[in-house]
């Protein structure tokens, strides 16, 4: 099999390494051999971060590079924007349609760029635009936007729903397992809901 | 069996099986979960040390005494470690000595990339660097049997991409604890001038020695391919290498120091071109062309930075996967969380307009904008010093409006020896510690001062009050930042003393307290969008085309905003 190349970027706080925790565990547990790239310290702050996720019969480097990642999951748009040189030709973006406004914005010495969504569709062919904070939100939890995406990431990978149920089961917080798991369907069962001219894959 | 592990956890683990007794450290990124994994094994006894000296020290104490130790820090924490390491070396070892460092090129959480090679160099020790989470643990056991073997420390060398990456790990029992019987030996262990004369001796041997054994050492290993493109790497940049020249030959060292030089020039001899690809300084390279081999390695690449493989890629094979252009877009830099007790320090800091020398920590970032609350920042405790510098190059008048501003664990670190300098050499500086009771940028570790161990023991808490007192402070008080007028009362009366002062500004770290109060909100009617309320440069507030705007879903309620609204726009929301 050939690599598989995830990036995760998003900002700090927004819960991108549980998603590249979850992705590891459950490419280790298909037999895969795995490396997983992560931020820790001053980024964490409300910066912007990343994580790489590869897997595949042999893994050397535990980074993915510009212009090789198969799929590009953002958990804010603009960094979805930020990162998208970092997919390959036909790569797939999955976008959450959240804005966070960063310092330069907040204090107004910077526009958050207002058609991010528009150019993000004229560069790349696969796009799936999902807004993962609104279901969040309706299921009462915050913090679960994180599983919604990773539930439209597992209709684009090879790996049972069952699995990622596990996987997912086994790493969030016990208490929030079941806020956890209806995010995920809901990310699961969504088909692609297109921005104008997002396409579907 | 087999697990997936982060390579600082993949060190813990290595710890573990080599029936380690102590483990030290102060933390540092990237290096931070290596002790915090090690205190997870009952069987080790672990402690976070009030710096990376200290942890030396006592791991040095434990090696002499028969146990196997191991240290962990960061790149910089090497540079506070370096007495110790130095001397330790002429010393050798009792029980193994493993000193873990933790380089950060591209400087994603550090303040310099200075390359710790160089070190192992000078100091005349050993260093094995790892590529990934399996190699980190090996190597660490590894590191224990040559620390005794050849009656030396040996250091382990990390990157960042190599402590926070995660790979498989195959899982080993562990050895039990063997304790080496402690003989009282002052002519290894007494290093005054007589003894380490004779220790020197016995260094320069022991590395020739290991000069020579290493060409033997399996982790030296040559991976023979096509011989017109020759590579030798270590460590993280071997895995770029090996991405994109998987048809190329290697020369993988798992010893960076000293280097294996009869396998080197008998690689050299067999490849057409040879390449040493390793990252910051040209330690390799620099020494292999000391030898008449000609190499080619920083000609093509920098020392600033990370090496990627798409970099080398095009270095060596000219080309490349085709890129999509990168977008100009507003920055994202990390910035103080909302609640942070020290965004009322520097909103203080800017309103008095007073010049700040600054410390390493989370409120470093008060160094951004809008705070800009810090004028210089350099290594750990060195804010104390500066201002102190500051007032004797210029003189007390001038100096009235300059403070060091400092944490609470990086005042312990190395910070009260700067404060004891101010009163023993009669300055006049006022020095802010800000207390939010944790070690809090590194990821919430505790410290002297909170009173609790690094396994969670409750233990009396380091009275940062009675440290000041005792140096000679007379001045010192203990302030709530998040009461601003008193905070700014007690700033003006401290810079305009005649004597030197220490303000205590205390309240927790915000994400310590996880209750958080209700957010808060915008009356519109009230609000003026005069724009004071964004000086204070909290992420939750937002200025929109319409007006002033509270982002809920960041807000933690702290309520600061309300004392610096003069209009009192800003309401909780239940009332």
């Amino acid at each position: 099999m050939k690599k598989t190349n995830i990036l995760i970027v998003g900002v700090g706080g927004q819960g991108t390494l549980l998603t590249s925790r979850v992705l590891g565990s459950l490419a280790c547990k298909m037999g895969y051999d795995v490396k997983v790239s992560e931020v820790h310290g001053m980024a964490q702050r409300g910066g912007s971060v990343v994580t790489h996720v590869r897997f595949g019969d042999r893994v050397s480097s535990p980074l993915i590079e510009e212009g090789r990642a198969d799929i590009l999951l953002a958990f804010e748009k603009m960094e979805a924007l930020r990162w998208i040189h970092y997919l390959k030709e036909d790569g797939m973006l999955i976008v959450n349609d959240q804005a966070i406004d960063p310092m330069p914005v907040i204090t107004g010495a910077a526009q958050y760029p207002d058609d991010i969504l528009n150019q993000l569709v004229n560069e790349i062919s696969n796009v799936f635009v999902i807004n993962a904070q609104e279901i969040a939100k309706e299921i009462g939890n915050l913090r679960v936007s994180n599983s919604v995406l990773m539930g439209v990431l597992a209709q684009y990978m090879s790996i049972e729903k069952e699995d990622w149920e596990e996987v997912l089961r086994s790493i969030v917080p016990p208490k929030t397992v079941e806020d956890n798991l209806k995010a995920f369907n809901i990310g699961y069962n969504t088909r692609i809901e297109c921005e104008e001219g997002a396409v579907n894959i | 069996m087999k697990k997936l592990m982060l390579g600082n956890q993949a060190v813990a683990r290595g710890a573990y099986e080599a029936g380690v007794a102590v483990a030290t450290a102060y933390p540092g990124t990237p290096s931070t979960e290596i002790t915090e994994f090690i205190a997870k094994y009952d069987e080790i006894y672990a402690e976070w040390s009030p710096n990376e000296k200290v942890a030396l020290e006592v791991a040095i104490g434990a090696s002499i005494a028969g146990g196997r130790a191991i240290v962990s820090m960061k790149h910089v924490g090497l540079n506070v470690a370096a007495d110790p390491l130095f001397t330790a070396s002429y010393a050798g070892v009792n029980g193994g000595l493993v000193i873990v460092v933790a380089d950060d090129p591209g400087m994603h959480s550090s303040q310099n990339e200075q390359d710790s090679r160089l070190y192992a160099r000078s100091a005349h020790v050993p260093m094995l660097e790892p590529s990934d989470s399996q190699e980190a643990k090996d190597y660490i056991k590894l590191a224990f049997e040559l620390s005794e073997t050849y009656d030396t420390p040996v250091i382990v060398r990390l990157t960042t991409r190599v402590a926070h990456s995660q790979s498989m790990v195959e899982l080993a029992k562990p050895e039990s604890k063997a304790f080496k019987e402690y003989v009282k030996n002052p002519k290894k262990y007494v290093m005054m001038p007589a003894m380490a004369k004779a220790r020197h001796i016995a260094v320069e041997q022991r590395m020739e020695k290991l000069a020579k054994d290493s060409c033997q050492f399996e982790i030296n290993k040559v991976e023979e391919g096509d011989p017109s493109i020759g590579v030798i790497a270590s460590g993280i940049v071997y895995q770029y290498a090996k991405e994109v020249l998987p048809e190329a030959s290697f020369l993988k060292l798992g010893m960076v120091h000293p280097l294996p030089k009869d396998l080197i020039l008998d690689f050299a001899s067999k490849v057409d071109k040879l390449y040493v690809l390793e990252e910051l300084e040209p330690v390799i390279e620099e020494q292999i062309e000391s030898w008449g081999v000609q190499v080619i390695g920083k000609e093509l690449f920098s020392v600033q930075g990370e090496y990627s493989s798409n970099m080398i890629e095009r270095a060596i094979k000219g080309n490349s996967v085709i890129i999509k252009e990168k977008k100009e877009l507003p920055n994202r830099p990390p910035v103080l969380c909302p609640g942070c007790p020290h965004r009322a320090v520097f909103y203080n800091l800017k309103k008095l307009k007073l010049t700040a020398m600054g410390d390493i920590g989370c409120y470093t970032l008060g160094a951004l904008s809008p705070l800009e609350g810090i004028d210089a920042c350099i290594c750990m405790g060195a804010s104390i010093g500066m201002a102190h510098g500051f007032e004797k190059a210029r003189g007390k008048d001038f100096s009235k409006k300059v403070v060091g501003v400092i944490g609470d664990s990086t005042f312990i670190h190395s910070g009260i020896g700067g404060l004891i300098d101010i009163v023993y050499n009669k300055g006049v500086s006022t020095i802010l510690i800000l207390d939010n009771s944790i070690t809090a940028m590194t990821g919430h570790q505790d410290n002297p001062a909170t009173g609790r161990t690094i396994k969670g023991e409750v233990v009396p808490a380091l009275d940062l009050v009675a440290l000041v007192k005792a140096t000679g402070i007379h001045n010192v008080r203990v302030i709530d930042p998040f009461n601003l007028k008193e905070s700014e009362l007690a700033l003006k009366e401290e810079i305009e003393r005649d004597e030197p002062s220490v303000i205590i500004f205390k309240r927790p770290c915000a994400l310590l307290d996880k209750s958080q109060a209700s957010p808060l909100k915008v009356n519109e009617e009230k609000c003026t969008s005069c724009g004071l309320c964004l000086r204070l440069g909290c992420p939750a507030i937002q200025k929109k085309d319409d007006g002033i705007f509270i982002n809920d879903a960041l807000c933690n309620g702290c309520k600061l905003c309300t004392q610096v609204c003069r209009f009192n726009a800003l309401e909780g929301v239940d009332y």
